[in-house]
Order: C-alpha cells, then sequence, then structure tokens
C-alpha cells in the first residue's frame, strides 16, 4: 500500500504494511533513570535468542565491554561518565527506630566526594514506524510484523548488508563471528522477541530487567507513562530528563522503542536527529533521472558531428 | 581499575574544542571545527560491510552502461571499431561487474533472492531489475559482434540470427544504459552514511560524467583516431561534467565533505581530478596522435576508477567518525531546525 506517508510521517505502521485487524502496536520504554547497568537484558537476550558470544574485549574505555548493538549484540547497556556539575546532596537519613543496616554515614565532604555520575541504558533496535533497514531491503527478508515491529527472516537474507549502511541509528550488522555460526554473513537484530509476544509473553529483556527500566506494552499506553515519568522527574528538579523517540513527527515518524534520557543523546551514543534515509528517496531518484537523461542526451550528441 | 578520563571520555579525540557553531574562517565555505559529544568516540552509524568490490562494481557498471550507448550510436553511424570495442567492452564489464557483486555476497545462490522481490524504496532492488532489464540486451549485442568475428561458415542457423538481433538488441541496450550508471548513486546516498547521503542531489551527475569520461576512455583506447570522434567528444564531456559536478557536490554537502579530502579517500580523489582533467585535456589535443589518444584514454579510465574509490573510502570514514553523525543533526536541533513532519 503506497500512502501520503508511506516514506514519512506519522502513521502505524501495522495496518500500513497491510495487516488487517492488527493487534495494538507494541514497543519498549527504556526508563535509564532507573537503569543500574546490571546488563540482565543483555543476558537474557542472549540466552532466550540464542544470540552467540561476541568477541568480548577489555575496551579500557569504561566497564562496558560489550562495546555496541550489532548482529551479536541486541541489547546493550552504555556506561557512561558524567561529569556532574554539582555533586547531589545526601539526603539527611530518617531514623525509623530499627537497627541500622549498612555503611555508617560518611564524614566525607561532599566537595571532595568525586565529581561524576554514572549513567547508564540499554539500548535497543529503535523499530521505527518508518525503518531505513525495511525499506532498503532488495530481497524482502526483513518484514513489517503484526505487532508493528521490524524482523529478519535469515533463510532469506542475502547477506547484501544495505540495512547495515542505511540505519540511522548503526542498530542491524551483519554477523561476522563466530566460525561455525550459520548465521555468519547474515543481517541480525532485535526481534521484540517475535517468538515471545506471538505467545502472549514479554521480550526476555523486560522480564528480566529487575528495576522495571525496560517496559514493554502497547506503544500509545507506553508513550502516555513516558510523558508522565518525566513529568515527574521534572517536578523533582531533574531537569535533564527529556524523552527519545517518542514523537511520531521525528525525521523516522517515531520508534517503538522510546528511551527517558538523563542527557543529551549523543552522550548515550545515539544520534541527535535520526531520519529516514528514504525520505529523500524521490528526490534522489529524479535526480538520478536528471543525470541518466543527461548522459543518454550527451552520447547522442557525441554523434552528431559528421566526422 | 581506574575510572577513565572524563574530559576525554565525552570529547572526541583529535578534535580541537572549539564552541559549536562559532564563526565561519575563511574565504572557503567550511563548517567551524566542531566540538562535539560522544559516546567514548565510537561510531554512531554503521559503516557499509562492503569491500573494495564494490567500488569495483560502481566502475564495471559505469563503463558497462556508456560502452553500450557508444556501441549503439557506432552501429548505427557505421562506424564498426567503435562498435567493436563498445561492445566488447560492455560485455567484460558486465560480467566483472556480475563477479564483484557475487563476490561480495558470498555465493551466487543468494543473488537469486534479489529476483524475489520488486521493491521501489530499495535503490538495490531497483537496480538488480534495471540490470536484468539492460543486460540481456547488452549482452545480445555483445554476442552478435563475437559472432561476426566467428568464421562465415559458423555465422548460419541460430548463430546467424543473433547477427541479425545485434542492432536492435544494441539500441535497447543503450536506452535502458543510463540507469545502470545512474542508479548506483542512489544506492549510495539511500544509506545514513554521512558523506554519501549528503552528497545526494550531485552524486548522480558524478557518476554519469565518470561513466561517460571512462566508456569514452575505453573508446579512445580501442579505436583508431579515424573513428573515435564520438567516444572522445563523450570522454572529454563526460569528464568535465564529472569534475565541475564534484566541485558543486563538495560544497554542498557540510562537514562530511572533510572525508574527501582527508587520508585514503583523499588520495583517490586527488588521483582522481588528476587523472580526467590530464585525461580529459590529452584528449582533446591528441586527435590526430593514437598514442595520445590511448594514454589519454587509460588515463580517463583509471580517474573513474579512482573517483569511485575515493567517494567509496570516503563514505566509510564518514560512517567510522562519530562527529559526521552528530554534528550537523546537533547543529540542526540547536538552530531548532529538527526534522520533522510538516502535516
Amino acid at each position: 500500500m503506497i500512502g501520503r506517508n508511506s516514506l514519512f510521517g506519522p502513521l502505524d505502521p501495522a495496518p500500513d504494511a497491510g495487516y488487517v485487524d492488527a493487534p495494538a502496536r507494541k514497543g519498549f520504554f527504556t526508563d535509564t533513570s532507573v537503569c543500574i547497568g546490571c546488563k540482565a537484558c543483555e543476558v537474557a537476550c542472549k540466552e532466550w535468542n540464542d544470540v552467540p558470544e561476541n568477541a568480548f574485549a577489555m575496551l579500557g574505555t569504561s566497564y562496558d565491554n560489550s562495546h555496541s548493538l550489532n548482529a551479536n549484540q541486541w541489547r546493550h547497556v552504555a556506561f557512561i561518565e558524567k561529569q556532574a556539575p554539582t555533586p547531589a546532596p545526601t539526603p539527611e537519613p530518617v531514623s525509623l527506630g530499627m537497627p541500622s543496616v549498612g555503611a555508617q554515614p560518611s564524614d566525607v565532604a561532599d566537595e571532595e566526594k568525586p565529581d561524576f555520575q554514572w549513567l547508564m541504558s540499554s539500548d535497543v533496535c529503535k523499530h521505527c514506524t518508518h525503518a531505513a533497514c525495511l525499506d532498503v531491503c532488495p530481497t524482502g527478508s526483513l518484514f513489517r510484523s503484526e505487532f508493528g515491529t521490524v524482523v529478519v527472516q535469515d533463510d532469506i537474507c542475502n547477506g547484501c548488508g544495505y540495512c547495515v549502511a542505511a540505519c540511522p541509528y548503526g542498530v542491524i550488522d551483519r554477523r561476522r563471528g563466530p566460525e561455525g555460526d550459520p548465521k555468519v554473513g547474515i543481517a541480525q537484530k532485535c526481534t521484540l522477541c517475535y517468538d515471545r509476544l506471538s505467545d502472549g509473553q514479554k521480550p526476555a529483556c523486560a522480564q528480566a530487567c529487575p528495576t522495571e527500566s525496560i517496559l514493554y506494552g502497547d506503544v500509545d499506553e507506553l508513550r502516555q507513562r513516558a510523558d508522565e515519568r518525566v513529568a515527574l522527574l521534572h517536578e523533582r528538579g531533574i531537569m535533564d530528563a527529556r524523552l527519545y523517540g517518542n514523537d511520531p513527527d521525528d525525521g523516522v515518524g517515531g520508534t517503538g522503542a522510546m528511551f527517558l534520557l538523563l542527557d543529551e543523546p549523543e552522550v548515550y551514543g545515539l544520534p541527535p536527529d535520526p531520519v529516514v534515509t528514504t525520505k529523500d528517496l524521490p528526490a534522489m531518484f529524479n535526480r538520478a533521472g536528471m543525470a541518466a537523461t543527461a548522459m543518454l542526451a550527451g552520447a547522442a550528441l557525441s554523434f552528431l558531428r559528421r566526422r | 581499575m581506574r575510572p577513565p578520563d572524563t574530559a576525554q571520555a565525552h570529547h572526541h579525540g583529535g578534535s580541537p574544542s572549539r564552541a559549536r557553531g562559532s564563526g565561519r574562517g575563511g574565504d572557503r565555505v567550511m563548517v567551524p571545527e566542531a566540538d562535539f559529544t560522544s559516546y567514548y568516540g565510537r561510531p554512531i552509524v554503521k559503516p557499509a560491510p562492503w569491500e573494495h568490490d564494490i567500488a569495483i562494481y560502481l566502475f564495471t557498471g559505469g563503463v558497462a552502461a556508456g560502452s553500450s550507448m557508444l556501441a549503439a550510436g557506432a552501429d548505427l553511424t557505421d562506424r564498426p571499431a567503435l562498435r567493436r570495442v563498445g561492445r566488447l567492452g560492455s560485455l567484460v564489464s558486465l560480467a566483472l561487474s556480475m563477479g564483484a557483486l557475487v563476490h561480495d555476497l558470498g555465493k551466487p545462490s543468494r543473488f537469486i533472492n534479489m529476483l524475489r522481490v520488486a521493491k521501489l524504496t530499495s535503490p538495490m532492488s531497483v537496480g538488480t531489475w534495471i540490470l536484468a532489464l539492460h543486460g540481456p540486451f547488452a549482452a545480445a549485442a555483445s554476442a552478435a559482434e563475437v559472432v561476426g568475428m566467428l568464421p562465415a561458415r559458423w555465422q548460419r542457423g541460430p548463430l546467424g540470427i543473433l547477427l541479425v538481433l545485434g542492432r536492435p538488441a544494441g539500441i535497447v541496450g543503450a536506452l535502458t544504459a543510463p540507469p545502470v550508471a545512474a542508479y548506483t548513486a542512489v544506492l549510495l546516498a539511500d544509506t545514513a552514511t554521512p558523506a554519501w547521503h549528503s552528497a545526494f542531489r550531485e552524486l548522480p551527475f558524478v557518476f554519469c560524467g565518470s561513466a561517460a569520461a571512462a566508456s569514452g576512455g575505453l573508446g579512445l583506447l580501442g579505436t583508431p583516431v579515424d573513428q573515435a570522434g564520438p567516444a572522445r567528444a563523450f570522454a572529454v564531456g563526460g569528464a568535465a561534467v564529472e569534475l565541475a559536478a564534484e566541485r558543486r557536490m563538495e560544497q554542498s554537502m557540510g562537514i562530511s565533505a572533510e572525508t574527501l579530502h582527508q587520508g585514503t579517500a583523499g588520495r583517490w580523489m586527488r588521483a582522481s581530478i588528476a587523472l580526467t582533467a590530464a585525461g580529459a585535456v590529452g584528449a582533446l589535443a591528441g586527435r590526430r596522435s593514437r598514442a595520445l589518444s590511448m594514454a589519454s584514454g587509460a588515463a580517463l579510465m583509471a580517474g573513474s576508477l579512482c573517483t569511485r574509490m575515493g567517494v567509496f573510502e570516503a563514505g566509510i570514514a564518514s560512517a567510522k567518525d562519530p562527529k559526521y553523525t552528530v554534528v550537523p543533526q546537533r547543529e540542526r536541533v540547536d538552530r531548532g531546525e529538527q526534522v520533522r513532519y510538516q502535516g
């Protein structure tokens, strides 16, 4: 189906893809303000989806050694050391008249405490409303599921790698190893646990998240919860809280996976203003048509002069 | 384990710190040195997992397209030597480009998956069908040329039919050739790779000019001077378009134009400009000299190959450095011009 918003703009992706009576669009709301960086989501994802081990290397830049989202890493927890402008004040302990547990109150002055804080964020495929990977796939290997998510059929993928270059978030990748894995050379990414969703279950990462940093549900409802959560944080004075990917009028038509961030997106390795590349596709084909016509005319002109 | 240096962790190494958006220096329109934040300097978009065979594919596709156009023109204007070079050049280039494509995919059977669907939103799918349309006609015309070179007693029967089909097939091949040269620009531009996407307006002209220069160069290389006139005109015109479009492209593509001047890509692009300009001048000067014509033709072909390599490498470099992803987008956001749907 080709509609006015087929390449850009807000729409409900599953009905646009031709599903009749599609269920509500499903997605994630990742609230990084409660992420503790435990990486349970990374592990649960690997376990459930049988994603092989990545090339683990001590990167020496932070405690994050799983590097990035790629074919062998469908959830990735970023660890960011952020310079804190002012040390967070320690709240006065409230006596409950109970035996005390844990460390004694610190007698280190606030200004002598480290002036940084950790930001942690579990990143995942965004399941864009306008998914560049899906648009450019030449084989139909990538498809839109009835839940509005984007899934790769790895028995059809021919490993051309076009989706890899097209994704504005750098999510999807061609699997490079380990040796002997049947899916080497095939594009891989988060399926939003398509198999679990079909069975009425939560995706593995959301199921495993101990702090409910990863919420799964209907996108409309998640957007509402995200708005409420960011309003609450603003009320509490955390003015850096902002939403990412929740806006259906943004460059990718809004994403199925949205995030509550505590700093600029690029701090987390996310693009500040991603745009689906196919937005400009009509202009690209027009320019190519002009160039092709000019080339044909040039060839004809070359033969005009008599010898 | 010592916590990493925060300053280094948050700022991309090698980028001098200067305030974002501070003035434009010099007489050239250049984007200011950018201060920007990234996640430990790691890339945001992924570079295309393609090797040089894709750059070679772009080059051979261009030579094949231009050659079949020259061959059809030569056929219609009775220039047998130019027709022969054009047809055989188109056949060899098509074969090489298919080889490069299959090599990139890993195994031939994967090419078959490309024919499962026809998708207008995928330039690779569109390109597959353009090639599927152009290829058989170009190949039939080339086959006619080969049959014509066989002894007369073999030119009867089915092979003889090919001789008759040569001209019409060649004409259809020529008419379907320009999209073969142009679609590769859309193929690169329809990605999140900063240097490719930001060049989408001019890249088709760079590639079509480059294809004309290379195929005209091949014509000069293989044709005696008395028949090479159209190849010369096509080559010189193509070289001029390529050089002009490339200049314009650098001015319009913003900060990622840097990648065309740096490192490996910079070397390819400098070689491309030198070879293309020298080839064009030599082609104009060598009207009566076969040797000079041949040297110019070779230079034009080499220049075209360098253009493809340069543009390819620049794109990969622009994807690997988060600066080219973050800075233009961040500037857009800071100006309040975030890309939004205007309903």
